[in-house]
């Protein structure tokens, strides 16, 4: 399954790895920023209703 | 406009207004160089022209936010708003002010220090010639800087920050003059794009500054 | 359909992105997936580069899109300016992180890749010192978002920094061009070249850039939405207060 990456084995998959964190943790954060905005909207929202 | 020059000026050259320290951070750049790097001079009269004009455009960073901090504190800078004078005409006197007390100095003292830095013959005229077409652009972008950080406490970090990529042609091209003039070669094609950036930027930059300064007085 | 200038109503923009951002964010999960797993696995080794090749298919997509990135910043700080529509100063600012992380990719597999290939992490090398420059410009432009309490006025100060920004990045890179010339390989998509990479590698090389859009665009939209939330919040917490 794996491809033989040969002696360069080391590049290949840091720069993935890296790359793919980073990806990984900009769209959890901008999930978890609109999760938070959206609740705090939401709570606003009620108590002005309430 | 020529009211507001002079006062500038005067305000600037008062004890307290920030005239000599951009001179004295300059020399002193230039006397820590040698330290750092050692005292050889092959390595010092290579390197002489970047760290001259490197030296410059830090000295010239540093008085920055001197530009519109007091009249905006004091609150003349509303005053200035609301005069008939247009915010532009504010903006590019105030940049020429900040010229004439930081940059010119620097062109002046550049020799001198090239002296400390064993700077070969050829490059003084260039090194001088490239300062003083150079620095213009660096107190013209440097406003637009100080516009955008006015209404801001600690601005100053802010401010280089924004200011330090917008200086990368000016640096470019001027150190590029003087290495080429220190070494003899022809230094005219950066000469003509460094003269380009800096008549570019005192041509355009001020309707942004203008502009970015009325939003901060809004 | 009525014109686009319809979506810069907060609320209709809220609305679309509830139906259009599902959509966009599953299509840019399939093509980042199908183009790096095919890039990745089922791409032929370089005859000079090895497997180092397969990096391409980040490195060229992240580039590609920090240009962009910033593009589109500065045509929505132009809007901005011109037509005062808030959800498009927005839309900017939501966009800025998007685009430091795709440089900081963009520099970080070049360096990874540069290592082995041209023996350095690092040389000042035109598109290298460039994109170097772009980052700052990021950094300045968040920097100043970040440090100015009333939106409206950071909303034009930020509009007009993108677009002094713009200028000064473009002759930053004419200047750097006459600075230093480079080792980079020259762009490898152009279609007339020789050099232009082989189509075994060109088409999961396409895919993956069509997913990096989607996955940008899908960002943008929900950044962009939650600044809105965040924003009517503060309003409303602000009229609370008042009343």
């Amino acid at each position: 399954m794996m491809p033989d990456l040969g002696k360069y084995a080391d590049t290949v998959l840091s720069a993935y790895l890296v790359s793919i964190v980073l990806l990984v943790v900009l769209v959890a954060m901008s999930l978890r920023a609109s999760r938070k905005a959206r609740a705090d909207l939401e709570q606003v929202e009620t108590r002005r209703r309430g | 406009m020529i009211a507001l020059l002079v006062r500038d000026m005067k305000l600037a050259m008062r004890a307290g207004g920030g005239f000599g320290l951009g001179l004295a951070f300059f020399l002193i750049v230039t006397v820590l160089v040698p330290f750092g790097v050692g005292p050889e001079s092959g390595l010092l009269s290579k390197i002489a022209p970047g760290i001259l004009w490197l030296g410059a455009l830090l000295a010239c960073l540093l008085s920055l936010d001197r530009i519109f901090a007091l009249d905006w504190e004091d609150g003349s800078l509303d005053l200035l708003a609301t005069s008939p004078l247009p915010m532009e005409g504010v903006v590019t006197i105030k940049a020429l002010a900040h010229w004439l007390t930081t940059g010119l100095p620097l062109c002046l003292a550049a020799p001198l220090f090239g002296l400390l830095l064993s700077l070969p013959d050829t490059g003084y005229v260039w090194l001088v010639l490239s300062l003083v077409i150079g620095t213009p652009a660096l107190s013209v972008v440097g406003t637009f800087g100080a516009a955008l950080t006015v209404g801001l406490k600690r601005g100053g970090l802010l401010l280089s920050l924004l200011v330090l990529p917008l200086y990368v042609p000016t640096l470019i091209f001027g150190a590029e003059v003087a290495r080429r003039g220190a070494l003899g070669m022809d230094a005219m094609t950066p000469l003509l794009m460094l003269g380009g950036i800096t008549a570019g930027t005192i041509a355009l930059l001020p309707f942004a500054s203008a502009l970015v300064l009325r939003v901060n007085l809004r | 359909m009525g014109s686009i200038w319809e979506y810069a109503n907060p609320v209709k923009f809220v609305r679309t992105s509830e139906i259009v951002l599902p959509w966009v964010s599953v299509i840019a999960m399939v093509t980042l997936v199908v183009g790096l797993v095919w890039g990745f696995f089922f791409t032929p080794d370089d005859y000079r580069q090895g497997s180092t090749v397969k990096i391409i298919y980040l490195h060229v997509p992240a580039a590609l899109m920090a240009i962009n990135v910033w593009f589109m910043m500065l045509v929505t700080s132009l809007i901005w300016l011109i037509r005062r529509h808030h959800v498009s100063a927005l839309a900017a600012k939501a966009a800025a992180p998007v685009g430091i992380i795709m440089t900081v990719i963009a520099l970080v597999t070049g360096a990874i890749w540069g290592q082995p290939m041209w023996g350095t992490w690092w040389a000042w090398d035109p598109r290298l010192t460039s994109f170097l420059i772009l980052f700052l410009f990021y950094l300045g432009y968040i920097a100043l978002w970040e440090a100015i309490d009333n939106p409206d006025t950071a909303a034009d100060l930020t509009a007009v920094l993108c677009i002094v920004g713009s200028v000064f990045a473009v002759l930053s890179r004419y200047a750097v061009n006459f600075w230093n010339q480079g080792l980079h390989q020259g762009a490898s998509l152009s279609l007339d070249k020789e050099e232009n990479v082989a189509d075994v590698f060109s088409t999961p090389l396409y895919i993956c850039m069509v997913g990096f859009g989607f996955l940008f665009i899908a960002l943008v939209f929900l950044r962009t939405r939650t600044e809105i939330h965040k924003r009517r919040t503060k309003a409303l917490l602000a009229r609370e207060r008042l009343g």
